[in-house]
């Protein structure tokens, strides 16, 4: 490991390429986020921010490089680690409540053929009351609205009281109220000195959000504070073409004189 | 009819039919559980596969038995046999699924296929060794639990109880992995350890299944109760209890007429009787049967209809009278048709649900008359309406995860604070709020309306 | 070992019987349905036993209207299940055709009072004996060319197949890969997908009595699994399938005779081989092929690209 990667950063990732077959999906991902950030990952559609995610958390196989967490291997690290994977990745069909969910977090804690018992679930429900929906405890989860959804899995990683939180995507398409709790959550976590990172979709408000910004298109455009990496030529090199969109949508917003 | 003498007959009289009755039963009873977390694995025709892959295993065993100079017919080492080779057939279908483009299906399918071929293969091979005899060894493929024997049962009795144990023993484990197995991986749980424990549970029980429904009807077994008892709760730990009993009143079911009519293959008996179980859950089930979600969801639409119906009358009453406090006139049908969009048949139809619930009078010259409890309630449901109309407009970013179709809600929803400082706004905003539809009027009518974009 | 006229009957009717289920075989694989073909093969069987009972006969049209049938059902019985029941489609294809199944076994049961019919035989069938039941093609001079009738029917079949996947193609494909984008252009993906299913109700039938429906599966599913790990062009790949799909059938025969004489057993069924040779030789393009695990300098994780072709 190159001696820049110090033991001190909660992520840091060298050398990270991820191919299927012939196609790569990360190119040579060099990433150091500073303890405390609360670090945004924006990129175009298909630019791997996911699979960057997933390969940090040991869930996909990659064909080179090196990820640590505080110096060491993730897996030696995974009780400093939550994960907030996307809404998409499991069938909220499933015949378990909220609280069920949220006991989850604890089971590593409890261990193998132990029984989840009231203090797990007095956790849980801690949990679910600090992002808003204590009430809906004992709610099946298919009945829950999507925000709803998205903050039982925030509870769930909070339950695990950990020091570096991973989320994928989590204002994807949830209401205006769940968007304003939530990053009234990830704040507050940042205030305790928590790091935090977050694939995000909206480029709208990223700098209102994130601290930290990284931008990411197969290959790492850019990372550092999001003051100076914000601006027109980082956007145009991770978006290409595509930001004209963007320009078009902020010009008919001004002319509207909203 | 003494109470002893039912009790015989449902045991099916003979001391060794009810063993086979307890035994088919207390298989469907484990088949239940291990199937729901094979089903809420959505990994069911896996077990297909497996039962189709312990073939070969059934087959070698008795060739080695054989050749050893044991009895071939050994019920333990055919089961070894089984177990290993079917195993081995689950562990090649995620071997193929994980290392080639290949999805589930097609692993599934050549591992069932060829497993079975070779199985074929063999047993025919042995069928012929001279000494030895294997008639019986095809009850394995349809089912003969009259010919089990009291060793046979307490091995199987033996096997299923360790299974419902290791089941429970494991049960948050299990749950973690088929709710979301990322999380489980992120967590360090071994996630596919815990997948070939669930195949080794599911092994256990459709080997040892073999003898009684046989192999092609044991994934019955394991499929069909658990999705039966999906459909009466939403709870996980309900839906095991329900599975098991499912699977064991199948079984005794199933068993029990197999013994009254013997000349009938068990295993298709039981399989049916699962089935009818099925149907009558998916039809039925107050959770999520198709009849039950069907009435629900005519009742919303009722009740929908009829607020709709007695806020339309009181909103011409509004616009006719101008002033509050309204007097309860007769409102023409004509008006009240060309008031909302109702098809033909809907009016006549919601009159006749209102009148059935003593909203309305009848009026001479077919004119609506609402009752005094009617008048009273479509007052009401106008003022609610107005207030859903009003918080969508004044918290329109966080409106939409709130409001409720029904308008009777909204206190229950938005809470009583919110609804006095509305009800402040409404007043304000003198009474009357413009309903959509005039708003839409308004606007179509001026002259410097912006172009729609 | 002797080679007999027998064995180049049998020969012929695996050739034929492989080769007619690759063809269907290689959609339902597209279309992540192989496990259809498990369904509807067991599922036939109370169609089949509806059939006999009907028409008390073996041969006749009854069986493959009955088969049809069967096939349809077990499709539209599933997709409503799947839908009004919001059932994991796996489970609810489990459910259709064990419960077909059964009802087939008991029917089957009952009718074999009247007919000769063995289910073990419907189940795995009995390719050895189809020669003897064969038709006279041609006679000239005291040389006879007669071809079991099974090898008739199945050929039938598979002609039938070839035709109708001609004459559908682009439907099919358009289908498997992309139903939106089918229904926008007018096609009607539930056709295909029904249509499909007719055809491998239909050719399962034609084959269960020279390899019985299990085998049937193998032959639905191996060959085009194997021709898929060799290309991702459809028209190759429907004829890597045939061809794998008739080398299958012409090792699995060889080896049905020659094992038996090396293991000092008796003989074996040439059907069961069939299976297993298919899949050894799937076996070998796993292990060996262009993409082949051991060939592979790093396991690398696969997949699906988004084109089939």
């Amino acid at each position: 490991m190159p001696a820049n990667h110090s033991a001190d950063s909660p992520l840091a990732v060298h050398d990270l390429t991820v191919a299927y077959h012939r196609k790569p999906v990360l190119w040579d991902i060099e990433l150091e986020i500073p303890k405390g950030s609360l670090a945004g990952i924006v990129g175009p559609n298909g630019a791997g921010k996911s699979t960057l995610l997933k390969a940090c958390l040991d869930l996909i196989p990659t064909t080179s490089g090196a990820v640590r967490i505080y110096g060491k291997p993730y897996a030696e690290q995974r009780d400093l680690v939550a994960y907030v994977p996307q809404r998409e990745s499991v069938d909220w069909d499933f015949p378990v409540s909220a609280l069920d969910v949220v006991a989850m977090g604890t089971y590593r804690k409890l261990g193998w053929l132990k029984r989840v018992g009231k203090k797990q679930k007095d956790q849980a429900r801690t949990a679910l009351e600090q992002v808003g929906i204590g009430h809906l405890a004992d709610r099946q989860i298919s009945q829950l609205s999507g925000g709803q959804q998205q903050r039982v899995f925030l509870a769930r990683a909070l339950v695990q009281d950990a020091d570096i939180y991973f989320m994928d995507e989590p204002f994807a398409a949830v209401d205006a109220a769940t968007e304003q709790a939530i990053i009234e959550l990830l704040q507050d976590l940042n205030k305790r000195g928590k790091t935090v990172l977050c694939v995000h979709h909206d480029l709208a408000t990223v700098s209102r959000y994130f601290d930290w910004l990284v931008l990411l298109n197969m290959r790492i455009v850019a990372s550092g504070p999001t003051k100076e990496t914000f601006n027109r030529e980082n956007l145009q090199k991770a978006y290409g073409g595509k930001l004209n969109l963007l320009e078009d949508v902020a010009h008919a917003l001004k002319n509207v004189g909203r | 009819m003494s109470v002893a003498s039912v009790i015989l007959f449902l045991l099916a009289f003979s001391y060794n039919t009810t063993l086979v009755v307890a035994g088919t039963a207390l298989l469907g009873a484990t088949a239940g559980l291990v199937g729901t977390f094979l089903l809420l694995r959505k990994q069911s025709l896996l077990g297909d596969a497996l039962s189709h892959a312990t073939l070969p295993g059934i087959g070698i065993a008795f060739a080695v038995m054989s050749a050893l100079g044991l009895s071939g017919r050994s019920l333990p080492g055919l089961l070894i046999g089984a177990s290993v080779t079917g195993l081995m057939g689950v562990l090649l279908v995620i071997a193929i699924r994980r290392t080639t483009r290949l999805k589930d299906d097609a692993a599934m399918g050549i591992v069932l296929s060829v497993f079975f071929g070779l199985g074929i293969a063999i047993l025919r091979m042995v069928q012929e060794i001279p000494g030895q005899s294997a008639a019986g060894l095809s009850s394995f493929i349809y089912g003969k639990p009259a010919s089990m024997i009291m060793s046979d049962l307490i091995l199987i009795t033996i096997t299923l109880v360790a299974t419902i144990t290791a089941c429970l023993l494991i049960l948050k484990e299990l749950t973690l992995l088929c709710f979301d197995d990322s999380f489980a991986s992120t967590q360090g749980w071994p996630t596919t350890l815990l997948d070939v424990l669930l195949m080794a549970l599911v092994t256990a029980v459709t080997v040892v299944g073999l003898q009684s429904v046989g192999l092609i009807l044991i994934i019955a077994f394991l499929i069909t109760p658990p999705t039966a008892a999906r459909f009466w709760t939403n709870n996980l730990r309900t839906m095991l209890w329900l599975s098991a009993i499912i699977g064991a009143v199948s079984g005794w079911l199933g068993a029990w007429l197999s013994s009254i009519y013997p000349d009938l293959p068990a295993g298709a008996i039981i399989v049916i009787a699962a089935g009818v179980i099925f149907l009558i859950s998916m039809i039925f089930g107050p959770t999520r049967g198709v009849l039950p979600r069907y009435l629900r969801q005519l009742q919303l639409k009722r009740k929908v209809g009829r607020q709709h119906l007695l806020r339309s009358a009181y909103e011409i009453m509004e616009i006719d009278q101008g002033t509050h406090p309204l007097r309860n006139l007769p409102v023409p049908l004509a008006r009240l048709r060309e008031h909302r969009s109702w098809t033909k048949g809907e009016l006549p139809q919601l009159i006749r649900q209102a009148r059935r619930e003593d909203h309305l009078e009848k009026q001479p010259g077919g004119d609506l008359r609402l009752s005094e409890a009617g008048f009273g309630k479509a007052a009401r449901i106008t003022r609610n309406h107005r207030l859903w109309e009003l918080y969508l407009i004044t918290h329109a970013d966080v409106a939409p995860s709130q409001v409720d179709r029904d308008a009777d809600m909204v206190e229950h929803i938005l809470g009583a604070e919110m609804v006095h400082q509305l009800e402040a706004e409404l007043d304000l905003r003198d009474h009357v709020l413009e309903s959509p539809h005039q708003i839409a009027n308004d606007v179509a009518s001026c002259p410097e309306s912006p172009p729609h974009s | 070992m002797t080679w007999t006229q027998n064995d180049t009957g049998i020969l012929l009717v695996g050739i034929l019987c492989a080769m007619a289920c690759a063809l269907p075989g290689c959609f339902l694989l597209l279309r992540r349905m192989s496990m259809m073909g498990d369904a509807i093969s067991h599922a036939v069987l109370p169609g089949l036993a509806i059939a006999f009972l009907i028409s008390n006969s073996r041969a006749s049209v009854a069986m493959f209207i009955g088969a049809a049938l069967a096939g349809i059902l077990t499709a539209l019985f599933t997709q409503w299940i799947t839908k009004f029941g919001k059932v994991d489609r796996g489970a609810a294809m489990g459910i259709v055709f064990t419960t077909l199944f059964a009802i087939g076994l008991i029917l089957i049961k009952k009718t074999a009072d009247h007919v000769d019919l063995d289910a073990s035989c419907v189940l795995y069938g009995a390719l050895e004996h189809t020669p003897l039941d064969s038709v006279t093609l041609w006679e000239n001079e005291g040389s006879i060319l007669a071809v079991p009738r099974a090898a008739l029917v199945v050929g039938g079949v598979f002609l039938f197949n070839l035709l109708i996947i001609n004459l559908f193609f682009k439907e099919f494909t358009l289908a498997s890969f992309d139903p939106a984008l089918a229904r926008t252009q007018g096609y009607r993906p539930m056709l295909m997908h029904y249509l499909l299913m007719m055809m491998v109700a239909i050719t399962t039938v034609a084959a269960f009595e020279a390899v019985g429906s299990i085998i049937v599966i193998a032959m639905l599913i191996v060959p085009p699994a194997t021709a898929f790990l060799l290309t991702r062009n459809l028209p190759l790949l429907i004829a890597l399938s045939l061809a794998l799909a008739a080398l299958g059938a012409i090792l699995g025969h060889l080896s049905s005779q020659w094992i038996p004489h090396l293991t000092g057993l008796p003989e074996t069924t040439s059907s069961g081989m069939m299976a297993t040779l298919s899949g050894f030789l799937f076996l070998l393009v796993w292990l060996f092929g262009p993409q082949g695990l051991l060939r592979r300098s790093s396991v690398q994780i696969e997949e699906p690209p988004a084109q089939v072709f």
